[in-house]
């Protein structure tokens, strides 16, 4: 199990890092000349919110959305991971670890969606 | 100062966070939302953001190598992630409510209670509790390798470390830490594990955590990509080569260092937080 698990870190994380570089370079060719004014939080009417929102933009080409792709593949792996986990648990028929693992994904979910 | 300078300015910066948080396990996160806020004058709203996903890269990265080497215990990891999970969506309804200032004050004292524990954890050693029975029942008890062998041992006070991950939960979702100082705390003193085996499985759980609050953090949009992406890829390059190095690193002598940089951070956190400045 434990090499699986890696392998699907390591996976999830390598994939993140690709989307995420291709995006960062294209955002940078286009706007790296701009100044960064990251200093007062407009967060509110970002654009880029939703995971749909990302999608939807990155299709359609629009830098920062393939970054924020990237981070949404990002953070679904640790998600994979536990799902993953339970399923190693349930084959194993450890039921109080697969009870355990059920709350976690949950809770993950719940986080994620609401 | 344009992008792109920003941008490489920024990854610098969290490619030395990524190698520290790594190796001692404590998380990227703990040294970037200090460095953004207090150098790079960054919303602390996006410092959170960023690092919170930086923090789910370095603890991935980190993570897919210690997992294949066998020092991270699985078992503790999800029976531990049940609690911090739970504190991290409480967070995450808290950090709704909290003003930026508090959270800046918050931070500070965060970073100086690292210091404190970091440096007392160099000398006291003295009692060591029974091992917890519910160690035996819920199976958390391993090995860790330690060539020629492997080194078993036992775990330490469960409960209390399920309660200080609760808490350790709490702080990752409304400060976008990892909370690994909470989290190898709760292992290392609490549980009384091998130092390996609470740094790894530290870093194993703190992916979790910190995803259980990033969903919130992007609908409220915290995430910004061209704070975000710095981050992110700094940390993570800094990470993969701090897993490189744990085996052979020097425990004590990092934590020094890791005293040293978070003394210092605290004190401009809450110079920040008091007057204002964030």
């Amino acid at each position: 199990m434990e090499q699986v698990i890696g392998r699907l870190l390591q996976a999830g994380v390598v994939l993140a890092s690709i989307v995420v570089i291709l995006g960062a370079t294209l955002l940078l060719v286009r706007h790296g000349a701009e100044a960064a004014a990251f200093s007062v939080f407009r967060g509110g009417s970002s654009h880029l919110r939703s995971v749909s929102a990302a999608i939807i933009g990155a299709v359609h080409g629009d830098p920062g959305a393939i970054v924020q792709l990237g981070l949404v593949l990002l953070i679904a792996t640790p998600v994979a991971r536990v799902a993953l986990t339970l399923a190693a648990f349930a084959a194993q028929r450890d039921r109080l670890y697969v009870v355990m693992t059920a709350v976690v994904l949950t809770l993950l979910l719940i986080g994620l969606f609401s | 100062m344009s992008l792109a300078l920003f941008a490489l300015l920024v990854a610098v910066g969290s490619f030395s966070a990524g190698l520290l948080g790594a190796v001692t396990g404590l998380g990227g996160g703990i040294v970037v939302v200090p460095m953004l806020t207090v150098l790079f004058h960054v919303d602390i709203r996006y410092a959170i953001g960023a690092s919170l996903v930086s923090v789910i890269a370095t603890s991935s990265g980190a993570a897919s190598a210690f997992v294949r080497e066998g020092y991270t215990n699985v078992r503790i990891g999800i029976f531990l992630e049940v609690a911090t999970t739970v504190g991290a969506l409480v967070g995450a309804a808290l950090a709704h409510v909290v003003p930026t200032s508090a959270l800046a004050i918050l931070f500070g004292l965060v970073l100086l209670y690292s210091a404190y524990r970091s440096l007392r954890g160099d000398s006291a050693t003295a009692e060591v509790p029974p091992p917890d029975p519910l160690g035996e029942k819920l199976r958390l008890n391993g090995s860790y390798p330690d060539p020629p062998g492997r080194v078993p041992y036992v775990v330490h006070r469960v409960r209390m470390g399920f309660g200080v991950m609760l808490f350790a939960g709490m702080l990752s979702a409304l400060l976008g830490i990892g909370s690994g100082v909470v989290k190898v705390l709760a292992m290392d003193r609490a549980m009384r594990l091998p130092f390996k085996v609470s740094t790894t499985t530290s870093n194993f759980m703190i992916g979790v955590t910190a995803a259980a609050s990033a969903g919130v953090y992007l609908h409220r949009g915290y995430i910004d990509p061209s704070v975000a992406f710095p981050v992110m890829l700094g940390v993570l390059a800094g990470a993969v080569l701090g897993a490189r190095l744990l085996a052979s690193a020097d425990v004590v002598w990092l934590r020094r260092v890791f005293t040293a940089v978070v003394c210092v951070l605290a004190v401009e956190m809450l110079y920040k937080g008091l007057t204002g400045g964030v």
